[in-house]
């Protein structure tokens, strides 16, 4: 294939691994206004890095391993009405990201390219990370194929689905470490700061096109596919940097839509 | 006065928060076929009953004993959906149901239905929505209907699985008279059609449906409890609706009888003030 640079295969598969997973996620984060909770998520994933570091340890599993702590974390204390949500990830993401910072910056004998990690780096892929987002997206599968009648009666009025037998908190746990997975995965891809736009960026363009839930779904995944798919082309011509590539495009469709109607 | 055993049977519930008592020692049940409307002023605790009676909240103390496999139909006071859900009227009330566990037979079938399954009866939905004058905003999405409208969306998603027990959080708040007079004599209907009891919460002190079979006021505890007074007795009503050609029917005056000594609230001075009584010290 000489069209096509074999050091992008990886690249490519996982680009487009990502929009699978992010798509079904990211219609959620949209209807439940959580996006400032993905943003939580990204933030925290930075200090995953350093503790990986610090410990010597796999980074993309440590990163998973703090993401998903921390989104269970945020999950229990969501719970103590104290603080208004917004206060308490705040708080948080700023907080884990100082953290961060510290811990790498205490550690002389590690170089590391911070900007690889904020913004994103998506030649560094290695095959553990494709075959844990093949992993996630499994699990986002049977997750949704499961729980989607539940997520949208959840979406619509917690109390309302709770009675009716949906075991409301069970299924917002399921979904927020879903998130927290995904976020940790796409970090190498898109970089911490740009994580929450591949999430909503997408779902929102969607909006103006679909008329069911559903079909919100598959065109935020159709676009998400594109986003991907034209951002890495632009990446590779251009030389542009491929996560804010990503985020460009996927922000053109937005802009695009944006003149339409929503049905 | 039912001889069956109750759906819902709570006893001695108190709930305090951070140390301030907003329950205090409450019982309440309610059989089937009967319709209790808990009435009591801002604050009262109404919505934290309603939670611990729903099992949303676990009491402080107390306890709540549901008949085995009760079916609620819940009807929130109001309900917010963000404008980025994609979501019609009809499809709202088909999420009511209950998901089809069955497997489809039909490969076919089975990738159509691949996430989203919901067994319903169509006949079921119709019948509802006919009888609430729905059938004309079915296309319409959930975010554009007005106030009225979604209290009638949200009375028919609540009967959609046939529900034992129907709950509901002030169902004719903002609603006019004659609206509410409509609305009490479906609910009453209801009662009679799916013989279900009915549990009401109303922030109105005076004014309560007719066919009440009690009328509960709570303040922190129970105050009072008793039948409604029919309204076309009271001569205050005669007088609040002697302009109208015909007054509405279905609702009544409910008379509190307590006295300061047991409840510290008054009940405000509403148009139509409940007869004198002597336990009732101004």
């Amino acid at each position: 294939m000489a069209w096509f640079p074999e050091f992008m295969t990886l690249a490519l598969i996982g680009g487009l691994g990502l929009a699978i997973i992010a798509a079904p996620l990211g219609v959620f984060v949209v209807w439940q206004r959580q996006s400032y909770f993905g943003a939580t998520l990204a933030h925290s994933a930075l200090l995953g890095v350093s503790i990986g570091l610090f410990l010597e340890t796999n980074l993309t599993l440590t990163v998973v391993v703090v993401s998903l702590l921390i989104a269970w974390a945020i999950f229990q204390l969501s719970h103590y009405k104290q603080l208004s949500s917004d206060t308490l990830l705040g708080i948080l993401a700023h907080s884990s990201l100082a953290f961060g910072l510290i811990i790498i910056s205490l550690q002389d004998s590690v170089q590391i390219d911070l900007m690889s990690y904020l913004f994103g780096d998506i030649l560094s892929i290695n095959t553990t990370d494709l075959s844990l987002i093949a992993f996630i997206a499994v699990l986002i599968f049977f997750f949704y194929r499961r729980h989607w009648q539940d997520l949208l009666n959840i979406t619509l009025n917690p109390e309302l689905a709770h009675v009716e037998g949906v075991a409301v908190k069970k299924v917002q746990l399921q979904f927020i470490l879903l998130l927290a997975l995904m976020i940790a995965l796409s970090m190498k891809i898109v970089g911490v700061l740009l994580v929450t736009s591949l999430l909503i960026i997408p779902a929102a363009a969607a909006r103006r096109l679909a008329s069911t839930p559903e079909k919100m779904l598959w065109i935020s995944l159709i676009l998400a596919i594109l986003s991907v798919l034209i951002g890495l082309w632009l990446s590779y011509i251009a030389d542009l940097p491929t996560g804010p590539a990503i985020v460009m495009v996927a922000t053109m469709f937005f802009l695009l839509l944006l003149s339409k109607k929503a049905p | 006065m039912v001889t069956t055993h109750p759906l819902i049977e709570a006893t001695n519930i108190s709930q305090t928060f951070d140390q301030k008592t907003v329950l205090n020692h409450v019982s309440l049940r309610i059989h089937a076929k009967e319709i209790v409307t808990l009435i009591g002023p801002n604050g009262a605790g109404k919505s934290t009953l309603l939670k611990i009676l729903l099992g949303l909240i676990p009491p402080s103390s107390g306890h709540v004993k549901t008949k085995k496999g009760l079916k609620i139909g819940f009807m929130p006071q109001k309900i917010q959906i963000d404008a980025t859900l994609p979501m019609s009227v009809e499809r709202f009330l088909k999420l009511g149901f209950k998901p089809n566990q069955q497997k489809s037979s039909s490969l076919k079938a089975q990738l159509k239905n691949l996430f989203f399954t919901a067994a319903y009866d169509s006949t079921r939905l119709e019948k509802i929505t006919k009888e609430l004058n729905l059938s004309a905003l079915l296309t319409q999405p959930i975010q554009q209907v007005s106030g009225g409208e979604m209290q009638r969306i949200l009375l028919a998603r609540a009967l959609i699985r046939e529900p034992e027990l129907l709950v509901l959080d002030e169902p004719v708040q903002g609603v006019d008279l004659k609206g509410q007079a409509e609305l009490y004599q479906y609910i009453n209907q209801i009662r009679h059609q799916y013989g279900c009891g009915i549990l009401m919460v109303s922030h109105d002190l005076h004014i309560v449906m007719q066919h009440t079979d009690q009328v509960l006021c709570l303040n922190q505890h129970i105050c009072c409890s008793g039948h409604p007074k029919n309204v076309s007795e009271s001569p205050e009503y005669q007088t609040l609706f002697s302009g109208l050609n015909s007054a509405p029917k279905g609702i009544a005056l409910y008379e509190h009888h307590h006295n300061h000594s047991t409840c510290e609230h008054t009940h405000g001075q509403t148009q139509i003030s409940p007869p004198p009584n002597k336990s009732e010290a101004r």
